[in-house]
């Protein structure tokens, strides 16, 4: 595992307190009258955080709830370093309050009958009632929360609850943690804040992080490593870059936001400029594009991924720009989302292109309008077919 | 004839050792219950509610038998203390308290099932013993559908009727309630005693319910203050 390496070198804390990897090798089926879905995935993490990427469904909170030992696998073993959390064959499968996981869950689940402080020093009834109220006041402190020691966590605010929560397992210096989308409902000045405090108190903890999410923002703030879950398997993994700037896969490109996916049969290649040339199927013999070279010869099947942000819209022919792709149509529909404008312009195919709102107002873009789709050559990301 | 006030101390204490026994015995069952995904479970659940469906002379006459020389363990207990359960105070509460199972276990049960399982997984995540979650989060989360258990067994037992008359007869002292006391004095036309004794009968279950409900508003105004 040369890659998890390289990745890891760079961030690898110095703190002695590092747990070693999680290796997590595990199978469970769950069947339901209504569904049938097996979780079957191998990886090893270090120190630092992963993210765990997919859509819903996907089995990230089973993983997660196999980990902490609220579901049992059916087959394989966990362990953290040297220490097993759960083995099928040698019949080792630790209860929950002795896996040292800490596990931040969606719903958060505070204690809402006790206040903040009695929530955050809940898993340190094993010290002295010192010490307890020393790293309490310690935790409450560094997550700003100090304030509200004496609320009931019924009472405060959401983001709050979230610091709470957050505060009430690190403060019981787990060797692992668990985030099960633990900021999915936060406003994003508060969410950069909570990120930069986890991150801070990682620096000196330097124990391996597993977070859950779906937000494509959070997964550029915070990994160093990602992992992607599609139907209980790893679909890909790599650093965030790798994985959802040029994924390899569709299931991987729908997840990392590509509108336009269309498929291609190669045309022709020019290996001497390191492109190609890709059919793509459409109305009236549908369109070429020319795309990056990649393996595959003339007459390879792939599929083209193209986000809608990265189209350019043009109201006349344009010339004289360095973008190859340029392709004649129609707009057909125009839809306002919050800020952003989303028009699905005709031409042999239908695209997905993003604007701003400056750009449609001085464009004077309205359905029926003549215009030209402007495409990079390495904004055509190519895929392979399922 | 005036108010039997040894009838009343009989059940009154008959009442607070029936939901005593009940809160130490309802709330593992109540738990095990809400938290059992065995297959079989809805027996145990449907033997539970018997008591609500079957008439209480048909339970008492169970009990009796049970409790008698001719079975096993009216044998042990003859044999433990020399006489026989049937007709003494203890026998009632045996009767009494199977009698009364299901009005404590049923809102224990609803209350523990109604508490999030993810804060029970918090708690095991967060190093808790199972008896420290249940301790520190079941039951205070789950104090109001206990208090209403408590309440509902104590107020059964006050007026139950054809289980004791079947396990205890009605001997004064020992096993003679205050439904039994109503029932002799109608049955020797003493229509005044009678009224009087069901009157203070009724005020007394009256004023607990509107204790329990009361306390519960209470509790849940508090809630939506919050």
């Amino acid at each position: 595992m040369t890659e998890i390496d390289s990745v890891n070198a760079g961030s690898a804390p110095s703190g002695p307190r590092g747990a070693g990897p999680l290796r997590c090798d595990i199978g469970k089926r769950l069947v339901s009258r209504s569904s049938d879905f097996t979780l079957r995935l191998a990886f090893e993490i270090w120190p630092g955080f992963t993210i765990v990427f997919g859509g819903s469904g996907a089995g990230k909170t089973t993983l997660l709830d196999c980990i902490a030992g609220i579901m049992t696998p059916d087959e394989g073993a966990i362990d953290i370093g040297t220490r097993f959390l759960f083995h099928s064959d040698r019949k080792i499968n630790l209860p929950i309050r002795d896996r040292r996981c800490g596990y931040v869950f969606q719903s958060l689940a505070l204690f809402p009958h006790l206040t903040v402080q009695q929530n955050v020093s809940y898993g340190l009834a094993h010290l002295t009632t010192e010490e307890r109220s020393r790293r309490t006041a310690a935790i409450l402190e560094a997550f700003r929360i100090a304030p509200l020691a004496r609320r009931r966590a019924r009472d405060i605010s959401g983001g709050e609850s979230q610091r709470v929560a957050l505060a009430r397992t690190l403060v019981t210096d787990p060797e692992l943690l668990l985030l099960d989308e633990p900021l999915a409902a936060l406003d994003r000045p508060t969410k950069a804040q909570i990120l930069d405090d986890l991150r801070e108190w990682n620096r000196t903890h330097g124990i391996p992080v597993l977070y859950v999410t779906h937000s494509r923002e959070e997964v550029f703030a915070l990994g160093e490593r990602v992992i992607v879950l599609d139907a209980g398997r790893i679909v890909a993994e790599g650093t965030p870059h790798e994985v959802l700037s040029a994924p390899q896969m569709e299931t991987v490109a729908q997840l990392a936001g590509f509108e336009n996916i269309f498929d291609a049969v190669v045309d022709a290649v020019r290996p001497e400029r390191g492109t190609m040339t890709c059919q793509i199927a459409g109305e009236a013999g549908g369109i070429l594009l020319e795309t990056p070279l990649v393996r595959g010869g003339v007459g390879a099947s792939l599929r083209v991924g193209i986000r809608a942000g990265d189209i350019l819209l043009a109201t006349t022919p344009p010339t004289g720009l360095s973008a190859r792709n340029i392709i004649p149509g129609r707009i057909q529909s125009m839809e306002q989302h919050d800020v952003m404008v989303s028009a699905q312009v005709k031409s042999r195919v239908v695209m997905e292109v993003h604007l701003t709102l400056a750009a449609r107002d001085s464009l004077e873009l309205a359905p029926g309008k003549e215009v030209w789709l402007v495409i990079k050559t390495h904004s055509c990301h190519l895929m392979q077919r399922p | 004839m005036a108010i039997d006030w040894q009838t009343f101390r009989l059940t009154l204490l008959l009442a607070f050792t029936v939901s005593l026994i009940l809160l130490a015995l309802g709330l593992p069952i109540a738990y095990w219950i809400a938290l059992s995904r065995w297959r079989w479970k809805f027996l145990v659940e449907a033997c539970v509610a018997l008591p609500i469906v079957l008439p209480p002379t048909v339970l008492g006459f169970y009990v009796l038998v049970a409790l008698g020389p001719q079975s096993p363990l009216g044998r042990w207990w003859i044999s433990l203390t020399g006489h026989t359960l049937a007709f003494t105070f203890t026998g009632l509460v045996v009767g009494s308290i199977l009698y009364s199972l299901p009005f404590a276990v049923q809102p224990f049960a609803a209350a523990f099932s109604a508490v999030d399982r993810k804060l029970i997984a918090a708690s095991a995540t967060l190093g808790a013993s199972p008896f420290r979650t249940f301790r520190t989060i079941t039951v205070p989360l789950s104090a109001a559908g206990i208090v209403t258990g408590i309440a509902l067994s104590f107020a059964h037992t006050m007026g139950e009727f054809g289980v004791v008359l079947m396990v205890g007869g009605n001997i004064p002292g020992i096993t003679r309630t205050i439904s039994i006391d109503i029932y002799d004095r109608v049955q020797s036309s003493d229509y005044a005693g009678a009224n009087q004794t069901a009157l203070i009968l009724l005020l007394i279950c009256f004023a607990l319910l509107a204790l329990v409900y009361g306390l519960n508003r209470r509790a849940a105004l508090m809630e939506s203050w919050k």
